[in-house]
């Protein structure tokens, strides 16, 4: 009986062993069924367009013929707006928690604004749609261009020409901005939080200000965390989706004033997934969005890959 | 002279940075206020007896509610916690535990991070393809799969990170008594690591019960009460999309009803969360 009681809690230690082998399995052939499904379910508008699909900017339900150019020309537009804003605002934000403000008041702060990315981003969308954009069309948008002359700034002033109408490109990469800001300055945070108090004090010993000690130690000590940090935000701007949804205007077109309606690869799919009655539509929309995983997993790709050479020259604690 | 003035220059910019740094965070706090006042003062207007128990009332026709959205929702976030949950434990158990520094346990981890970062619409047209498109129609069960897919690497990375922060002398005080690994694992190490799993899961609901992109392709929406799991199922954040996006205003202000409860839920457990792995810390 004992014998036969030690032979079974042996086998479970097996059975417990390869239980867990298979959940952790079971992430691969996610992965994996995604990209071959996705594929195997696009059949229809890869055979029929090919790789001819990313630059071909015509999208046209009637006539069947689909092109990914002006939601990736989106996509890319509305991600480098919240880029260029909220890259830094991080900076700043973290310098401020980490370096400036009071501990207590760090905390509060630091709280406050990872709340800001628990918020759903439906939510953003809906303040976005009903809230910003009214103010972006009536206020923000006529200054930027009368007040400060951005309309007939050389070069640029076509970026800013247009009647203002609030929801566009301008506002959606705006609001992915706000969306991403918290997310990059967490990890900022914690990348200026990890350079060694005696490398600062040493420049600080020298005379330096407190600015002066950030450019030229703590970013340079954390350059590469905090590219890490601007991957990660990168990969979470291509692919948000009910945020510049409400927001970006959803026309197929690509215009060069950012005042102007686009749309994105994500915004695309919420919006005509539920038209899309022919085989052949939603073939063509599903192979967008196997150009978006397929945009997404490089990002990532490259963001891990980051992440894991920072660790082994840097240590642990990212 | 020159010095001084060098001297003047370099402290100028330095409160510049100061302030501005000041005023960012200012910032990030002020959009957080005024999303949460807009949410609190436009939903609360649409709050009454009738929106928890009242179907939605077709366009036109004034009153009715989201009862059936606000069951959907919670029964599409918990059979997605019932099988996410458990996956993400068990895969988070095999990276800590058993495949640690070796070849699969490597694969994983890179994977499941790579998952992590995947856009959730596209999770949503993955199941559609899975479970939508063979079958032929929408179903919350679909849902569930999608929402359990995003939680699923959540799950497992902070139930990684929590049991790798238990000594390893208790693994081996544990061991040294006899006692086989599965239950070291379930009754020792899920012990001390209880409150930082719990915050872990209670995190990853939270995030998935705001989700909108996966359930548009999965669970879509429907104006009635669910009679089964295999059918179209009202839930509250693609309703919202829908009402939102609509021209009528009774439905806007249900959309901003939806909207206010979502939220509150939401940044309750979130706030939750992080009061229990404060009073672990402690």
């Amino acid at each position: 009986m004992s014998r036969f009681r030690t032979y079974l809690s042996e086998h479970f230690e097996t059975i417990f062993r390869w239980f867990s082998m298979l959940c952790a399995g079971t992430v691969l052939f996610i992965m994996a069924g995604m990209f071959f499904n996705l594929s195997w379910n696009a059949r229809l508008a890869i055979h029929k367009f090919g790789l001819a699909f990313l630059w071909n900017e015509v999208w046209d339900p009637v006539l069947h013929e689909y092109g990914a150019l002006s939601s990736i020309y989106g996509t890319l537009v509305s991600t480098a707006i919240a880029m260029v804003i909220a890259v830094p605002m991080s900076v700043v934000i973290a310098l401020f928690l980490v370096e400036l403000a009071h501990p207590t008041l760090a905390k509060v702060v630091g709280t406050a604004i990872e709340l800001l990315a628990a918020i759903p981003s439906i939510i953003y969308g809906m303040w976005g749609l009903f809230v910003f954009a009214p103010i972006m069309a009536e206020t923000i948008q006529p200054l930027l261009q009368e007040r400060l002359g951005l309309e007939k700034a050389p070069g640029i002033g076509v970026l800013f020409s247009g009647p203002p109408m609030g929801i566009g490109m301008l506002t959606a990469g705006l609001i992915l901005a706000l969306m991403i800001l918290p997310f990059i300055s967490a990890v900022m945070r914690d990348v200026f939080a990890m350079v060694p108090a005696v490398v600062k004090e040493s420049a600080y010993g020298m005379g330096s200000t407190t600015w002066e000690v950030t450019r030229k130690v703590t970013l340079r000590y954390g350059i590469q965390g905090i590219i890490g940090a601007c991957f990660l935000g990168l990969g979470r701007a291509l692919g948000e989706t009910m945020a510049v949804t409400f927001v970006i205007g959803n026309a197929h077109r690509i215009s060069p004033s950012l005042y102007d309606a686009g749309n994105s690869i994500a915004s695309t799919l919420a919006n005509e997934f539920a038209e899309a009655s022919e085989p052949i539509y939603l073939h063509a929309l599903i192979y967008l969005g196997l150009v978006l995983l397929v945009m997404t997993f490089i990002i990532q790709l490259i963001a891990q890959w980051w992440v894991r050479r920072l660790k082994k020259t840097m240590g642990g604690g990212l | 002279m020159k010095k001084a003035d060098n001297r003047r220059r370099r402290e100028m910019a330095d409160l510049g940075i100061k302030i501005l740094s000041g005023a960012a965070a200012f910032i990030g706090i002020f959009f957080l206020g005024w999303i949460l006042w807009t949410v609190a003062r436009q939903g609360v207007a649409a709050l009454s007896l009738d929106f928890f128990t009242k179907l939605p009332a077709p366009p036109g026709i004034a009153g009715g509610g989201l009862a059936n959205a606000i069951v959907g929702t919670l029964i599409i976030t918990f059979l997605a916690t019932l099988l996410g949950v458990p996956l993400g434990l068990f895969t988070g158990v095999y990276l800590s535990e058993f495949g640690r520094d070796g070849r699969f346990g490597t694969l994983v981890r890179f994977t499941m991070n790579i998952t992590m970062g995947i856009p959730s619409i596209i999770v949503g047209l993955f199941v559609y393809t899975v479970l939508v498109l063979p079958v032929g129609h929408f179903s919350a069960y679909a849902g569930a799969v999608s929402l359990a897919i995003i939680m699923l690497p959540v799950v497992a990375r902070t139930t990684e990170d929590m049991l790798g922060l238990v000594p390893h002398a208790l693994r081996e005080a544990a061991l040294a008594l006899g006692m086989p690994r599965w239950r070291m694992i379930l009754s020792i190490l899920f012990r001390a690591a209880r409150s930082g799993l719990l915050t872990g899961i209670l995190l990853a609901v939270a995030r998935v019960s705001g989700e909108t992109a996966p359930l548009l392709f999965t669970a879509m929406s429907s104006p009635y009460w669910m009679k089964s799991l295999a059918e179209p199922t009202a839930n509250l954040t693609v309703t919202i999309f829908n009402y939102a996006m609509s021209p009528f205003d009774d439905w806007k202000q249900l959309a901003w009803g939806a909207a206010l409860l979502i939220m509150t839920a939401v940044l309750t457990v979130n706030i939750l969360a992080r009061f229990l792995l404060k009073e672990k810390t402690k």
